[in-house]
């Protein structure tokens, strides 16, 4: 109890400087934006082909734009000093790890909820499929925050800060891309669940287990 | 070890003899699989000698530091982070070998140098996840974070290669599957005769050899350089 | 209070802390000075848990750092050259924050006598991006104050102050140790270290070279002191 209390705490503090600026939010929105409309451009989706890369498009917006808020993550914290202050406190790492981590996903998932509409509407799908395309970005979204949030850590100890960020991340997350890109693109051509049930299960054992090893191992990455 | 020097140079030139002898047999001992039909599939069949016990050994070798990476988290001593990214340098050299390797096969067999298939895709993914790792390694200077930061690397990436597999192989596979299945299956698999499987077997023995007389060697270049380093140490901060 | 014994830290083949071992009563007001790269910033890492010993041992009031570092963390208040702090929020909403994490009792009226006696609360609702570099150091005083430690470390606090406010912080800092607190501060300004420590060390090259007592300490016997033991080679 006292436990979720601070994780609460911490997931508070971020949201509340975030939401005083509004930067990375901002930034994120922007940018999964643009991330849709370059392909556009670039794949000149025309109405055949459009159905078919959709869900492509999406995750790609998703995973970029999720990079960007991720590796801002500690960095902020890392700046200020107020990573150390975190440290300080006599509270668990994992407290830690897991306030961060949920923060994460929250600004993400945040992005996710501004996005699919947006996306709905550029690419013409059935609102109907809104709430199944809302569920399948969270649980994608959890599974690229767990890791995220570890080597967001790590990252920001190296030289090379943020630009390590996505060449550490994107192979160790292709599972979580995949099962989603295929959960997206059934949900569009409307298969049904047994169909695609294995990448349904892929993606949330990939959470669990990644997440769980994330937080065991979110001690060492901290310590000095 | 008493005389490391001499174990060194015997486990040397064993490695070198056994991979010739290796080279002999799989060119010149080994038959024609029967049932490969163009001479150009019966010849480009022969890197299975090569190619399959390379990614053994890059496969042990990563595993080899895994297991490396959580004996230092837990005993903390230098030595394990010496072992992980001595093992972890050899498996990505032999992982890009047996990307090349396979792409040479992959041409006359499938008719096409690449491919998205499962295997290529997992090794394509591997290989770039350890090289994220030397980069890692490359951009942290305080020794315990980037033995610490490594080992948490290399435990979660060799965790991940079966999940990734998992998840690319629910598309088509076209790879063969030549060992514990009958007759072979995928494009250019084959039978396996008696004669083709103790060549095939000499010549895993040989590419595990190869690996640990690697390892070895590197891991002395490892030690040594950190003598060095504690000596330059003692002369500058005494 | 404090008890160091044998401390030794190195990164890699680098050995920072060289065996330090150090005694600090509790109640006293104990300044530590030492050229750059000696070890003082390691030392007091150390001693706030953020830094794990590579060999040696630290007592803080009888409680084992390594063994127990949670315990450990209650008792200690850190200030350093940095805020610690969420620039982006207010100087109340950190310390509310701070105060949810330490578990304080009654953390609004807690928050609001700090800040008070910090000369802030005028500026309690400006982001601590907008205070001045004095302002965010008595802010930061006001965070490691929060839970009422009995052990308060300050790392070069006076880093970036003028000498107004460096001479403010000097007295918040004696009153802040009326309450029979431990204090272990840092510094490079051998001023300060004579004026506010009861006791001054000076570290040099990881290890305590010599202790100077209240009743011997005048500016000019301090200096005479460090230049003999940290003058550079």
């Amino acid at each position: 109890m006292q436990h979720l209390c601070k994780i609460g705490a911490i997931i508070a503090k971020d949201l509340a400087a975030e939401l005083r600026t509004r930067e990375m939010l901002g930034a994120m929105f922007v940018f999964a934006l643009l991330v849709i409309f370059i392909f556009n451009f670039a794949f000149e989706l025309r109405a055949e082909n459009q159905r078919a890369l959709a869900p492509g498009v999406l995750w790609v917006a998703i995973t970029f734009s999720g990079m960007l808020g991720l590796s801002r993550s500690f960095i902020r914290e890392k700046d200020r000093g107020s990573l150390e202050g975190l440290l300080l406190a006599p509270v668990d790492r994992g407290v830690i790890f897991l306030g961060k981590m949920l923060g994460n996903a929250l600004f993400i998932v945040i992005i996710d909820c501004i996005i699919l509409p947006v996306f709905v509407v550029l690419f013409d799908i059935p609102a109907a499929a809104l709430p199944q395309l809302a569920m399948i970005a969270i649980l994608g979204t959890l599974g690229l925050s767990g890791v995220g949030t570890l080597f967001s850590a790590m990252a920001v100890h190296t030289r090379a800060r943020e630009v390590l960020l996505p060449v550490l991340l994107f192979p160790l997350i292709v599972p979580v891309i995949l099962s989603a890109v295929k959960l997206s693109a059934a949900v569009l051509d409307r298969l049904p669940f047994a169909e695609v049930q294995s990448w349904f299960s892929l993606l949330v054992v990939f959470d669990i287990v990644f997440g769980a090893l994330s937080f065991l191992f979110f001690d060492y990455v901290i310590e000095e | 070890m008493q005389n490391p020097a001499y174990l060194m140079t015997g486990l040397l030139i064993v490695t070198g003899l056994l991979m010739v002898a290796a080279l002999v047999l799989a060119l010149g001992v080994a038959p024609d699989p029967v049932n490969l039909a163009t001479p150009t599939e019966r010849f480009a069949q022969r890197i299975f000698y090569f190619h399959v016990p390379n990614w053994w050994v890059g496969f042990l070798a990563y595993l080899v530091a895994a297991v490396a990476g959580a004996l230092y988290l837990v005993s903390r001593q230098e030595r394990w982070d010496a072992v992980g990214v001595s093992s972890i340098e050899i498996g990505l050299t032999f992982n890009t070998i047996g990307l090349i390797s396979g792409s040479l096969w992959a041409k006359p067999t499938w008719n096409t140098w690449w491919t998205w298939e499962p295997r290529l895709t997992t090794a394509a993914i591997g290989w770039l996840m350890y090289v994220g790792y030397l980069m890692l390694r490359s951009a942290i200077e305080n020794p315990q974070r980037r033995a610490r930061f490594a080992a948490v690397f290399s435990i979660l990436a060799f965790l991940d290669v079966p999940v990734i597999f998992l998840a690319v192989r629910w598309w088509r596979t076209i790879h063969p599957v030549v060992i514990g299945a009958e007759g072979g299956q995928g494009i250019g698999g084959f039978a396996l005769g008696p004669t083709i499987q103790l060549v095939f077997f000499v010549c895993l023995g040989a590419f595990t050899l190869l690996y640990v007389t690697l390892l070895w060697m590197r891991l002395r270049t490892e030690f040594l350089s950190h003598r060095v380093e504690r000596m330059r140490q003692r002369l500058l901060f005494r | 209070m404090i008890e160091i014994r044998g401390l030794v830290k190195a990164f890699g083949s680098h050995v920072v802390l060289k065996g330090l071992t150090l005694h600090i009563g509790a109640g006293e007001f104990m300044t530590l000075v030492g050229p750059n790269g000696a070890g003082k910033t390691t030392l007091i890492r150390i001693l706030a848990t953020l830094s794990r010993p590579t060999a040696g041992q630290v007592l803080l009031g009888g409680c084992d750092l390594t063994a127990d570092p949670m315990t450990a963390r209650r008792m200690i208040g850190l200030v350093s050259h940095r805020t610690l702090l969420d620039d982006d929020l207010s100087g109340e909403q950190n310390l509310l924050f701070y105060a949810q994490l330490y578990d304080v009792a009654h953390p609004k009226t807690r928050v609001e006598a700090l800040l008070r006696q910090m000369g802030l609360w005028g500026r309690h609702h400006d982001p601590v991006r907008t205070y001045s570099r004095g302002m965010q150091q008595r802010l930061a005083i006001a965070r490691a104050l929060l839970h009422n430690p009995p052990v308060l470390l300050l790392d070069e606090p006076d880093t970036g102050l003028d000498r107004h406010a460096a001479e403010t912080l000097g007295m918040l800092l004696r009153q802040a140790d009326l309450g029979q607190r431990t204090v272990l501060m840092t510094t490079h300004n051998l001023e300060y270290a004579a004026a506010w420590g009861e006791r001054v060390a000076i570290l040099v090259n990881g290890q305590i070279v010599s202790q100077i007592h209240r009743a011997e300490i005048t500016l000019a016997t301090l200096r005479a002191q460090y230049d003999q033991y940290a003058a550079p080679v």
